[in-house]
């Protein structure tokens, strides 16, 4: 019994990693342009069918395809951001954050249902020659891919934090989600940097994505499920906090599967929004967060 | 109201409470049904993302909640009227769940939580009642169609009407206040708290009441369905096109819609989704108010001449 908990214990980390990957990328969007896309989900579905068909084409590894997969992502965010958020930077917070969140949901929506036109709606996966492979510590088992994956999502956090904490770009970014008119006035483009951010979350959508395809599994519908996993891991984890967010996933991830093997995995769906609630009641500024969110 | 106003409104609910009498063609009324059914929808959301102008992602929440609670008291044995308020009064419960903690902090939480209330819902309903549910044989033998018009007339006049009275009432005044300036409307002793939740309450409320008009037209159906998140799509949708934040734009919105999907025959739910998907994006961005606004600048170009 105590080896299930902990079996459980090391999928919910695995996978939580891969929520903190995705919603630190909803988070950095966030906190920067205060666009909520809700349509984040999708652009991780895209990078899942990136790295899916790139295997199954050209047979390309899904971790040598990962830059693949982000470029990709790069694009589609520069599209979509061109397109319509992009529109939405001059218009007052409270307008902006509503008519994001429409728009969101409407691309949401059109994204998934094109996904199912082209795609058709079987669940895909990538199986390679080491998919299966699985190494043994104390009784508990590690998947080699998921472990991997969770690696590499430490790495890019990692990346990710120095980028803004070294780099003068970085610092362009994290000076506009302090204040974007004091910003402004220190001659920081912000339509560069709320480009950028926006671009970059959806960079890491698709990394998750890619990552998502090759220990789990990819289908069109998907995208609001790991959407609405972020969202919460991001409440969770503390508006603006990047750290913080990472760990969030964890926790949500930990939650899920033990409460999961707890209670029966028919409701483990619903950890997620009990969880949004107590946050929401107990600690609204998230559990790492340091002010008001 | 004016006079006249009052009697175009007379007129039109006589013609459509003669509708089932006059026409004898059963897909004729079944499309009537669903434009009555996305009426009241679209109307109830925008009680709500209208008229207090916050967005709630979730409303197949409550039309979900209000089928899935009306079909099983009204297939057990109930008569229909009370199974139909205790569907509209759970869909309030589900949606006070969330809004109450989430009201009391400003920002994007209450969007959140709506949208995790109603994928929780969608994705737990289609794990614990896969099944399909169908009416019994007894209940088809004698099933018409008449009766399922009129109740989706009735939920679709109330709707309406709820959402006239409270435009024209006090609280309606504070609702409308709290959109536009928060912080404004609270210094002049308009609490926010209390009339995001009274318009929350209504909103769910009808939603629910659509839900339940669903359950008991719908012959066969599997419980999952009604949950998801195109239902919530279709009423935002519907308001925006015609004109979010008014009376008679959702009622524009929701015919405009039913009928647009009859002729270009988009019955596939993923075409329609991405055609008035790109419609939807294109009014938000480009014209806020739908096709009221459009109509009111038209009126007004001519009244200048």
């Amino acid at each position: 019994m105590l080896e299930a908990y902990a079996q459980n214990l090391v999928y919910g980390i695995l996978v939580g990693a891969l929520y903190g990957l995705t919603a630190v990328g909803l988070s950095l969007v966030f906190g920067v342009t205060k666009f909520l896309n809700v349509s984040h989900g999708e652009f991780l579905m895209f990078g899942g069918y990136a790295s899916f068909w790139l295997f199954n084409l050209w047979k390309v590894d899904p971790f040598l395809s990962l830059p693949a997969a982000i470029v990709f992502l790069l694009a589609i965010g520069a599209l979509f951001y061109k397109l319509l958020f992009g529109r939405m930077v001059k218009l007052a917070e409270g307008v902006k954050i509503q008519n994001t969140l429409l728009i969101g949901f409407g691309l949401s929506l059109i994204l998934q249902n094109l996904a199912l036109r082209f795609w058709t709606a079987d669940t895909r996966s990538i199986t390679t020659f080491y998919s299966g492979a699985v190494f043994a510590f104390a009784g508990v088992r590690f998947p080699l891919v998921r472990v991997a994956s969770m690696v590499i999502a430490l790495v890019v956090i990692v990346a990710l934090q120095l980028f803004l904490r070294r780099t003068y770009t970085g610092k362009a970014l994290r000076a506009t989600v302090e204040n974007w008119e004091a910003a402004t006035l220190m001659g920081i483009d912000i339509q560069r940097v709320y480009l950028l951010s926006f671009v970059m979350g959806a960079a890491l959508a698709g990394v998750a994505g890619a990552l998502v395809s090759v220990g789990y599994t990819i289908d069109p519908a998907m995208g609001m499920g790991w959407t609405l996993k972020s969202l919460v891991v991001m409440v969770l984890g503390g508006l603006g906090s990047i750290t913080g967010t990472f760990i969030g996933g964890l926790v949500l991830g930990i939650t899920e599967s033990v409460t999961g093997l707890a209670l029966g995995f028919t409701y483990r769906e619903v950890v997620g929004l009990v969880l949004f609630i107590l946050v929401l009641i107990f600690r609204p500024q998230g559990l790492f967060g340091t002010k008001e969110g | 109201m004016n006079r006249i106003q009052i009697v175009v409104v007379l007129l039109l609910i006589a013609i459509l409470l003669a509708v089932p009498m006059a026409i004898k063609s059963e897909s004729t009324i079944n499309l009537a049904v669903y434009v009555l059914l996305f009426v009241s929808l679209a109307s109830s959301w925008n009680i709500l993302g209208g008229l207090s102008g916050q967005t709630n992602l979730g409303h197949a929440a409550f039309f979900g909640a209000g089928t899935l609670v009306t079909r099983t008291l009204w297939l057990s044995g109930w008569n229909i009227f009370p199974s139909l308020l205790a569907g509209g009064l759970v869909a309030v419960a589900l949606a006070l769940l969330v809004g109450i903690p989430a009201f009391r902090l400003r920002g994007v939480y209450f969007a959140i939580g709506t949208l995790a209330l109603s994928q929780i819902l969608y994705i737990t309903v289609g794990n614990t009642l896969p099944m399909i549910s169908s009416l019994p044989a007894q209940d088809l033998a004698v099933y018409q169609l008449a009766p399922r018009y009129y109740l989706f007339l009735g939920v679709a006049l109330l709707t309406i009407g709820a959402g006239y009275v409270l435009v024209n009432s006090r609280l309606g005044l504070g609702i409308m206040a709290v959109r536009e300036e928060e912080d404004a409307a609270e210094s002049l002793g308009v609490s926010a708290l209390k009339h995001k939740l009274l318009a929350l309450s209504i909103s769910a409320f009808f939603g629910g009441l659509a839900g339940g008009g669903f359950a008991f037209y719908h012959v066969g159906y599997y419980p999952q369905l009604t949950f998801g998140p195109e239902w919530t799509f279709d009423s935002m949708m519907m308001a925006y096109i015609g004109g979010v934040g008014t009376i008679v734009g959702p009622i524009i919105g929701a015919v405009f819609f039913v009928i647009l999907r009859e002729l270009l025959a988009l019955n596939l739910a993923e075409f329609h989704v991405i055609v008035f998907g790109t419609l939807f994006i294109l009014v938000v961005l480009f014209l806020p108010d739908g096709m009221i606004g459009v109509l009111e600048k038209v009126r007004k170009a001519f009244a200048r001449r």
